[in-house]
């Protein structure tokens, strides 16, 4: 249980800036997920709160309690942080057994024979894995080994638990089931977690927030929903989203009252409570329009409203259809629910929401109108 | 950390954290006291035997105006342009290169073959085979030529040899000099070279064979355009490296030269060194000859070993499908039969049976044979022979007593360092001090061993700074120390590969859990590395133990091991107890590679 500040963090690796001066809240049992593409520095944050790396400018409280602070070179010892860190890898330590692992951390602190042993198989228990307590690493699957892991990390009851993409070892199938374990755990458990990862599904699907990285900075914190139907910039926009979103070029202009905006679908109007606040440039600019591949629908007869497409391929997946269409001389993708097939070049008309567009400024990369 | 952001306000608190973080963090504490160690046993040690060189000494002052720790340039000058530089300077340095130079144009190329015929060919009895071609890397090479004396000795050295003995006359040139130390030198690094080429052979896939192959290139163009481009490097590295070793090599040199004066940089140093006076040319010689010999290394490192080294593994693993030799099996299997024959059985069978004469070069009739040079008595020795068997010589048990106990200490010793300088190293990959350490340690490696005990010599001949630096010189611990710094440079990288394939997160998961650095050495480190340490620690063993170029130098009669009783037996022309005492030496290196072997340690990634 604690709640984690991160205070204009900065860390260089050589010549090379990490973390450029990074502020982010944790509260107190969040799941929290740094999402972001590999070396955007999410691992480094997690590593500089867990205190195996110091950052060279900034400080981090741990539940208002100082654990780093640069400006007088104080940094806490990572095992008196109260943290547990369950690597990407596992690391386990593999000349000792399970029951050894788990037990480690709780033998340093010189807890009682009978108290080690309680909240070893505790962990266990709770990782489902007491029967294999005896067993080396190299006996165990890759499953096995990642519950070994989380056992070991959450043997000493730590107040927060760091993941550093856990499940990127693991076959499709055990990811899933292993989303489910770590969301059950959390919820058990109580504790808060970071958790790092460069797979959105697994932020989207677990995480109480989400914060977004892009090249060391923080891009957007964000409950999951929120961060998915409007994300803060184009970059952002781009990495949300499977399948990705469709980008649809356009201009738009400012108007009393609000925006008007075109693209190759049309010409739509926005009230001035859709938009961000960002600034919108004066006359005519170009635009980006957003647009989520499920919230274009397709139907086979022309209607009042709709607009006419040509279907350019359609890849039906059994639960769901992909279909790539042709509509104003723009490329887009449509998702559909369900099995169905559609011919190559055939006319289709899209029923669209535009309420639900996200609209960037095509020069700043930034959101200026919501989704709602 | 100035450079990174912006420069902190200083404060007492910021200061006394920082101290605290720097002295309170046993890695950096570690990391502190390797590096001054290593400065002191490598590079000051240099410095030194430079600083000696243009030092006046005692001895030259008559010759020379001045005092005694003047600066002078009178021994370079004395080495590189007086009457002497000719006799001095040049005439060695022609003989160590037309040395090195033969040697490496027989041992390669030999070596290369051997390797292609083990790799890639269909040869039969290949596993037999390739364990036999690489056993005379595991003897000595001053055995070998105990071996070649054996058979070649004739009257200049009293004692004849088996073929002397049969009433051939040998000719001195065939006997002893430029010859004889070519060919036993031959002997010896073919199997250099048949290591390292065998390495890059088996790394390149066959699949590259078999696509030049299908297009339709014949056996002999596949050879000439794939293979040998592919493994170009590792046998230009392995020509850059026997000739370094060859020209830095003293023990054969010493054993075929010096008895027709036929000297080398090494044993025309180690002459002015241990010789009379003159010390100060000694050590520029020696000088001249790390010069030299780190010179090719470092040139093939430029050269070879970043333009060159191609990266022939393919992702799938190695295939080989060995290429069928067809006609010429037989004649080439003839070939390496004979090879064998010449090179291991008919020494080693001369060698053993010599230790059992009672004249050399009698024949092997009974009257001839004894074990007089085993377990003979005193008394009963014939003519002008001195000493009782070896194994009533006290002097004899004597140097097996220093050489176990030199092996014993100086082989953990320099395992423990080794696994301990990984550690650095690889835990420093990336930060200064590692790319430091990487590069101290591997300075041994430059220098012969003969010109590394030189620098020693130098260093602790007598007290330097005040007796913070005692005098060593006839002392076992001197003996232990050089033998376990040449050595770091094996022991390291043994111990940095061994201290990669443990992960750093394995620490760092302990560090979370709150482990302190002593505790994550004890827990963590040590029974992880425990495998690899004991390997590493088998194959320094037998390094040190057949070691004679490396201590020559620094012996006394108090220190003195197998090797260098053997030597100076051979020298003092007692051949068959020489022989005997070498014997007595490969046995005991070939127990301790079975040992190894045992234990899973490679005898190929051994160097020496």
């Amino acid at each position: 249980m604690s709640r984690i500040e991160l205070i204009h963090i900065d860390k260089y690796f050589g010549d090379n800036h990490v973390l450029k001066d990074l502020n982010l809240t944790i509260e107190d049992g969040d799941f929290m997920t740094l999402l972001g593409p590999s070396g955007c520095g999410k691992t480094t944050t997690l590593r500089v709160i867990s205190g195996l790396e110091k950052p060279q400018n900034g400080r981090l409280l741990i539940d208002g309690h100082e654990v780093i602070n640069a400006d007088t070179a104080y940094f806490e010892e990572p095992g008196k942080r109260g943290l547990n860190l369950v690597f990407q890898s596992y690391a386990l330590w593999p000349h000792m057994t399970v029951y050894d692992n788990v037990a480690f951390g709780l033998k340093i602190r010189k807890l009682h024979h009978a108290e080690v042993e309680e909240q070893v198989m505790k962990s266990l228990t709770l990782m489902r894995i007491q029967e294999l307590s005896k067993r080396y690493p190299n006996e165990l699957s890759g499953g096995q080994q990642q519950r070994v892991a989380i056992a070991r990390a959450i043997a000493s009851n730590p107040k927060l638990l760091l993941l550093d993409e856990p499940l990127s070892n693991l076959d499709a199938k055990l990811r899933i089931d292993m989303r489910a374990e770590l969301k059950r755990l959390h919820r058990d458990m109580g504790t808060t977690i970071i958790y790092v990862t460069h797979d959105q599904v697994e932020a989207l699907t677990m995480s109480t927030r989400i914060a977004l990285f892009k090249a060391g900075v923080l891009s957007q914190v964000d409950t999951p929903m929120a961060l998915y139907m409007n994300p803060i910039d184009l970059t952002a926009a781009d990495f949300i989203g499977n399948p990705r979103i469709n980008f649809l070029h356009g201009t738009a202009h400012a108007e009393s009252a609000g925006l008007s905006a075109t693209c190759g679908l049309g010409t739509f109007a926005y009230k001035k409570s859709h938009l961000t606040g960002e600034e919108i440039p004066k006359g005519e600019f170009s635009c980006v329009f957003g647009i989520r591949p499920e919230q274009v629908l397709i139907e086979t007869q022309p209607e009042e409203g709709l607009v006419e497409a040509d279907v350019y391929a359609s890849q039906p997946a059994g639960s769901e259809t992909l279909v790539t269409l042709i509509a104003g001389k723009q490329e887009l993708l449509s998702k559909q629910l369900g099995l169905i097939d559609y011919e190559m070049n055939q006319k289709v008309y899209l029923r669209l929401n535009p309420d639900k567009f996200n609209i960037y400024n095509k020069e700043t990369g930034n959101l200026i109108k919501y989704a709602v | 950390m100035s450079r990174q952001g912006t420069r902190k306000p200083l404060s007492l608190k910021r200061l006394k954290n920082q101290f605290f973080n720097l002295v309170g963090n046993p890695f950096n504490m570690v990391v502190f006291i390797s590096l001054v160690a290593l400065v002191a046993l490598i590079v000051l040690p240099l410095l030194q035997m430079l600083k000696e060189t243009v030092t006046l000494s005692r001895s030259e002052l008559r010759r020379v105006d001045g005092q005694v720790g003047d600066f002078t340039l009178y021994y370079w000058k004395y080495l590189l342009s007086s009457q002497m530089t000719g006799a001095v300077l040049w005439q060695p340095l022609s003989h160590s290169l037309v040395t090195g130079f033969f040697t490496a144009l027989i041992s390669v190329p030999l070596g290369s073959i051997l390797a292609w015929m083990m790799v890639r060919s269909d040869l039969p009895h290949k596993k037999a085979i390739s364990m036999l071609v690489i056993i005379p890397y595991m003897i000595p090479s001053w055995t070998k030529a105990l071996s070649w004396l054996a058979i070649f000795r004739n009257q200049r050295s009293g004692a004849l040899g088996l073929l002397a003995g049969m009433g051939v006359a040998v000719p001195d040139f065939v006997a002893y000099g430029p010859i004889a130390i070519v060919l036993v030198m031959t002997l010896h690094y073919y199997a250099f070279s048949y290591i390292m080429v065998s390495g890059s052979l088996r790394s390149v896939n066959s699949e590259l064979e078999e696509m030049a192959e299908i297009q339709g290139a014949n056996k002999r163009q596949i050879l000439k355009s794939i293979t040998l481009p592919l493994v170009l490097p590792a046998v230009l590295s392995a020509t850059i490296m026997t000739l370094s070793k060859s020209i830095g090599s003293y023990g054969v040199a010493a054993n075929l030269g010096n008895r027709i004066g036929y000297f080398t940089l090494a044993t025309k140093m180690k002459e002015f060194i241990n010789g009379t006076g003159n010390t100060g040319v000694g050590y520029a010689m020696s000088l001249l000859l790390i010069l030299l010999a780190s010179g090719t290394i470092i040139a093939n490192q430029r050269m070879v070993g970043t333009r060159k080294s191609y990266e022939t593994m393919g992702g799938k693993g190695t295939r080989h499908s060995p290429i069928p030799l067809g006609k010429a099996k037989t004649p080439l299997m003839g070939f390496i039969v004979l090879f064998l024959f010449v090179a291991m059985v008919i020494p080693m069978f001369v060698l053993v049976m010599e230790s059992f004469q009672v004249t050399t070069g009698g024949g092997y009739g009974l009257n001839n044979l004894t074990l007089y040079n085993y377990i003979g008595v005193r008394d009963f020795a014939n003519q002008n022979i001195h000493y009782p068997g070896i194994f009533r010589n006290p002097e004899f048990s004597k140097a097996l007593w220093n050489t176990v106990k030199l092996t014993v200490v100086a082989s953990i010793l320099t395992a423990f360092s080794g696994q301990f300088l990984g550690y650095i190293s690889s835990r420093g990959r990336g930060r200064w001090f590692g790319k430091v350490t990487e590069q101290l340690v591997f300075v041994p490696y430059l220098m012969p061993g003969v010109a590394f005990s030189a620098i020693y010599f130098a260093m602790f001949s007598q007290p330097h700074l005040g007796g913070l630096i005692p005098s060593l010189y006839g002392t076992f611990a001197l003996i232990v120390l050089v033998s376990v710094v040449k050595h770091f440079p094996f022991a390291s990288r043994a111990g940095t590969a061994n201290m990669l394939q443990i992960g750093v997160e394995l620490e760092e998961a302990a560090d979370l859990a709150g482990a302190s650095f002593w505790r994550r050495m004890r827990s963590i480190i040590i029974p992880l590395a425990k495998q690899g340490f004991i390997s590493g620690f088998m194959l320094v063993f037998i390094s040190i133990a057949k070691e004679l170029d490396l201590i020559v130098i620094l012996m006394t009669p108090n220190n003195r091991t197998l090797s260098y009783l053997a030597f100076t037996y051979s020298k003092d022309g007692m051949a068959q107890m020489a022989d005997a005492i070498s014997i007595c030496v490969l046995l005991f290196i070939l127990v301790c590679y079975r040992i190894a072997n045992h234990f899973g340690a490679d005898i190929g990634k051994s160097w020496g």
